[in-house]
């Protein structure tokens, strides 16, 4: 038989690592991407990528720790198996990244140098200047090049995906793609097809990610019968600047070097900030976190500001919310010296001196903890099996997802630094299982019938030539994404109400009937943005309409999920035999919500695209769920009735030992940027 | 008229008032005017189309564009289809949106409003990169950059991906001298701004595939000038201590037809990076590492 030919989508870092490996063990590679594969969202990450090294190793750190910190992080949302392969997988991957010539920043020595990230004890984060993501994603640009040039990878850039093909038995055989250029719509048979399309943070308007980052391409897949997990897991950071076209992430560190967040106590005070007595200013994570001030954990400081303009009604502008970030009063020298990039960005996009005025920040969507739904067969010795046709496979046989797309390795929140590792670790990793799952197969899809791509490719030119057909209809697709993006927005993500959760679901079902009726002011065949937008905003609404459900169903706080209602607070009795008793009970609740809720949300499309909200069990076999207590009143007694249970519990059953509990359980839960 | 013009109350100077409250910003209905160079497809005639849009705090070039797609009439109301161009990350690490805003090549994404208005208060002007065929409006076909790439082997040539162990250790200050050079998001302001770097477009011949026009292309592509960003992205490998390993290779294409002895030394390569990344620095060491390479090469004969 021929060499079997492997369909990616997307070039970020995980369709890059596959498509890399798979060159690599000979198969043929399509790799399709909406934009030139250097130009993917991958380049935005910042901060670095974890693992553990030699020198923390020292430290005692080990790649456990890196599991449990991940896990704990993540609030025990994940399966763990995974998990821990990719933790395991943490060092390899740095060493060959540093092979392909990525330029981590060194030590005097010409060792590779780490910083501390949130959320860890150890300095496990290798860092190639503030453009990390960039570098990584270069290096396996050059290498996917490389083999491009040697006729194994064929890339189509500027092309975009449009829906799974399957056979009769319900096996992908490849996709119909469109070329955004021509706008041909062309079936690519493949033998397996893998997803690596990135996050949906368009889906609420302006976010921190790219303008590719639609979820278009997820959206069709689950619209073709892939299941969607954890869809209502989005992290959202507390700092970014507000733009009008995006929003720009500004990093932790602003805070870490002493930048202070305040409002004025006046609403919306129109004088210059630098002219508000302090007296006037309200520094409200200062007033209400004495300990942590300004750098209490990412979701705390993200409600915070949220609920001060939203609720308190103080943001410094009305028609834009926004909180004062103020470095002004530190000195020039310092700030320059160990804030010089970042405020550099504020600077080219603002076009003011944060040294000088205070910067103005608010919250922003940044990432997609959720995605589609994967399999894994899990080893003996608690990791993954290499190599098994399962790993990274949704339900759809030979249709694999990897990379922010997929739901597997951040559980309820995702610790700083950690996704690069999961986005490089899945596609080097899922590449052999994919290469045995087209070596069970009999034939190779080319030799399908090609009636099978022709009926997919028909049914995709009827829905594109029906958009450009369409006349007269009142909605401007722009204004409709705004008009989601912001209800998303409002209702999706930092704090969650029923009632707003529902109302929402609603009128997002009401804006999908209003998308019909959208007509498009280009209806020409050559590089037509505007039907391939509106098409992609219509894609949407499935989405939006799983992140509802499954964050209306969800009844409890978990990780980025917070409802107010559903809150468990802290302990108020003051007498230790009262703390107790209250702990107890906080643990004995605690323990019931883990068995009611410590489940993947899984979303099926009904053949309206609408969510069928079902759950699964999570595989918890290696560390035990226990509470995150991170800032919480009395979390110290807590803390400790809870490991009293703990040891009770294993007296009582004479289990041998598991593993050990590293982190503890009131262990610092800040995520890194 | 003035770029920012305030309809109601002719202000004198717009730009002062760009502290001014959102209140106060909507009473006064203030518009942005934006002129830009269309074409409908490869080998069509351009023209330019007037665009009048509402002014907004911290606007930039990605957000006028927005606004005209969102719009979709002209300035004396008539309809017409969005305009067409790239753009990605919209934080100038992508390297998508380079257009040439108000006569310089540049990425939309921080082309400031403000800042272009103080350039020149009449209008934004917005034309497509005219070193590279025009796709459609501002949308060019940048296929020469990365074919680039590969021309000098932009890459470290490992021997697999599976784990062998850390790569070599590399000293602070060599890691400091390859970052920068590393930045390349290969947008292309160099190649626009380069007197040496002119247009190839290649048009489809009537009986020809789309493999033999893209065989045609690639051959045309190959003879040309490769460009600043190519040369400084062989400098960055062969100073790689891995990469110096096929160090030959690389000479020997900067070397070849459309390599380094192509540079004027007009240096407006460096003068125009948005990354302010040393290329005429990488220029001059590529030009030092081929005389050496071709001196040894003739004495080895």
């Amino acid at each position: 038989m021929t060499h079997p030919r492997i369909l990616v989508i997307g070039g970020g870092l995980a369709g890059l690592s596959a498509s890399m490996r798979l060159a690599e063990a000979g198969a043929d590679v399509d790799l399709i991407s909406l934009v030139p594969v250097k130009r993917s969202h991958s380049v935005c990450a910042q901060g670095g990528i974890n693992s553990v090294n030699s020198v923390t190793r020292q430290q005692g750190d080990s790649e456990w720790m890196h599991l449990d910190d991940t896990i704990y992080g993540g609030d025990f949302l994940q399966h763990q198996p995974p998990v821990k392969e990719m933790t395991d997988w943490g060092p390899r991957i740095i060493d060959l990244m540093d092979r392909l010539g990525v330029p981590f920043n060194r030590t005097p020595e010409g060792f590779r140098d780490h910083r501390r990230f949130g959320g860890t004890l150890y300095k496990r984060t290798a860092f190639a200047g503030a453009t990390t993501g960039q570098q990584l994603l270069y290096a396996l640009d050059e290498q996917v090049r490389r083999w491009e040039a040697l006729g194994k990878i064929k890339k189509w850039e500027f092309w975009d995906f449009l829906e799974p093909v399957l056979d009769d038995s319900g096996r992908c055989r490849g996709a119909v793609c469109q070329d955004l250029v021509t706008m041909e719509i062309k079936a690519f048979p493949a033998d397996a097809v893998i997803l690596a399309s990135g996050g949906c943070g368009l889906v609420f308007g302006r976010s921190t990610m790219s303008m590719v980052c639609t979820g278009g391409a997820v959206s069709r897949a689950y619209q073709h019968g892939a299941w969607y997990g954890n869809g209502e897991f989005i992290q959202v950071h507390p700092t970014a600047i507000p733009g009008a076209d995006k929003l720009r992430l500004m990093s932790e560190s602003a805070r870490g070097e002493g930048g202070r967040v305040w409002v004025p106590r006046t609403p919306q005070d129109i004088r210059d900030p630098r002219e508000i007595p302090e007296s006037q200013r309200c520094y409200f994570l200062e007033e209400r976190y004495p300990k942590y001030g300004n750098l209490v954990p990412r979701d705390i400081a993200t409600r915070e500001i949220f609920d001060i303009c939203t609720n308190d009604g103080l943001s410094v502008e009305k028609d834009r919310l926004c909180v004062y970030l103020d470095l002004t009063h530190l000195s020039r020298e310092m700030l320059d010296k160990k804030l010089g990039g970042i405020l550099e960005i504020y600077e080219k996009f603002q076009g003011v001196d944060p040294r000088v005025v205070p910067m103005k920040i608010f919250p922003a969507v940044h990432y997609s903890m959720g995605g589609l739904w994967v399999d894994f067969q899990k080893s003996a010795s608690g990791g993954l099996e290499e190599g098994s046709p399962r790993n990274q496979q949704t339900n759809i046989p030979g249709f694999y997802a990897i990379g922010e797309c997929d739901y597997q390795y951040h559980g309820a929140n995702r610790l700083g630094a950690n996704s690069l590792l999961s986005c490089i670790f899945s596609g080097l990793f899922a590449a052999p299982g994919v290469l045995n799952s087209v070596a069970s197969q009999p034939n190779r899809s080319a030799e399908e019938p090609a009636r099978l791509f022709r009926s997919s490719v028909r049914r995709q030119e009827e829905r594109h030539e029906a958009l450009l057909a369409r006349r007269g209809g009142k909605e401007n697709p722009y204004a409709l994404h705004q008009e989601l993006g912001n209800l998303m927005t409002r209702t999706a993500t930092v704090v969650r109400r029923n009632d707003q959760l529902a109302a929402a679901y609603d009128e997002v079902c009401q804006m999908e009937e209003r998308w019909q009726h959208c007509s498009l002011s280009d209806t020409g065949n050559w590089t037509n943005q505007n039907v391939v937008f509106t098409k992609s905003l219509g894609d949407m609404f499935p989405l939006a309409k799983l992140i509802l459900k499954g964050a209306l169903l969800r009844d409890e706080c978990r990780g980025a999920h917070y409802k107010p209602a559903t809150s468990m607070p802290g302990i108020a009795a003051t007498d230790p035999a009262g703390q107790r008793a209250e702990a107890a009970v906080w643990c004995d609740r605690f323990e019931a919500n883990t068995k009611r809720w410590l489940k993947s949300t899984i979303a099926k499309a009904d053949s309206h695209g609408n969510p069928n909200i079902s759950y699964e069990e999570i595989d918890t076999s290696l560390i035990p769920p226990r509470p995150r207590l991170y800032g919480l009143v009395g979390g110290d007694v807590i803390e400790e009735v809870w490991k009293q249970r703990q040891a009770n519990a294993h007296e009582a059953a004479r289990q041998p030992a598991l593993p050990p509990i590293t982190g503890g359980v009131a262990s610092d839960s800040i995520k890194g940027s | 008229m003035i770029g920012v013009s305030t309809k109601n109350a002719a202000s004198g100077d717009a730009i002062s008032n760009k502290n001014q409250s959102a209140k106060d910003r909507k009473s006064t209905e203030r518009v942005v005017h934006v002129r830009v160079l269309r074409q409908d497809g490869p080998g069509q005639a351009s023209y330019w189309e007037r665009h009048e849009i509402p002014y907004e705090l911290n606007m930039n070039v990605i957000s006028i564009l927005q606004r005209i797609a969102q719009k979709s009439c002209t300035q004396d109301g008539r309809p017409v289809p969005p305009v067409a161009w790239d753009c990605n990350c919209l934080e100038e690490v992508c390297g998508s949106c380079t257009m040439v805003v108000n006569g310089r090549t540049r990425m939309a994404c921080t082309s400031l409003v403000d800042a272009l208005l103080v350039e020149d208060a009449q209008e934004i002007e917005l034309r497509p990169m005219s070193k590279f065929p025009v796709v459609r409006d501002l949308v060019v076909d940048r296929r020469r950059v990365f074919h680039a790439l590969k021309r000098v082997q932009a890459w470290i040539p490992i021997d697999g991906s599976f784990d062998q162990g850390p790569g070599p250790r590399i000293s602070p200050d060599e890691q400091q001298d390859a970052y920068p050079l590393s930045t390349c998001m290969s947008c292309g302001c160099c190649l626009e701004a380069c007197p040496q770097y002119t247009k190839i477009e290649i048009v489809k011949r009537p009986e020809e595939t789309v493999e033999e026009l893209g065989i045609r292309r690639e051959a045309a592509f190959h003879r040309e000038f490769m460009g600043a960003h190519a040369i400084s992205q062989a400098m960055l490998f062969n100073n790689h201590p891995t990469g110096r390993m096929n160090a030959e290779e690389r000479l020997s294409s900067l070397t070849s037809q459309g390599g380094i002895q192509m540079c004027g030394n007009a240096q407006n390569c460096v003068a125009v990076c948005p990354k302010s990344i040393p290329l005429t620095r990488s220029i001059a060491r590529a030009g030092r590492a081929a005389t050496v390479w071709a001196i040894k090469k003739l004495f080895d004969r």
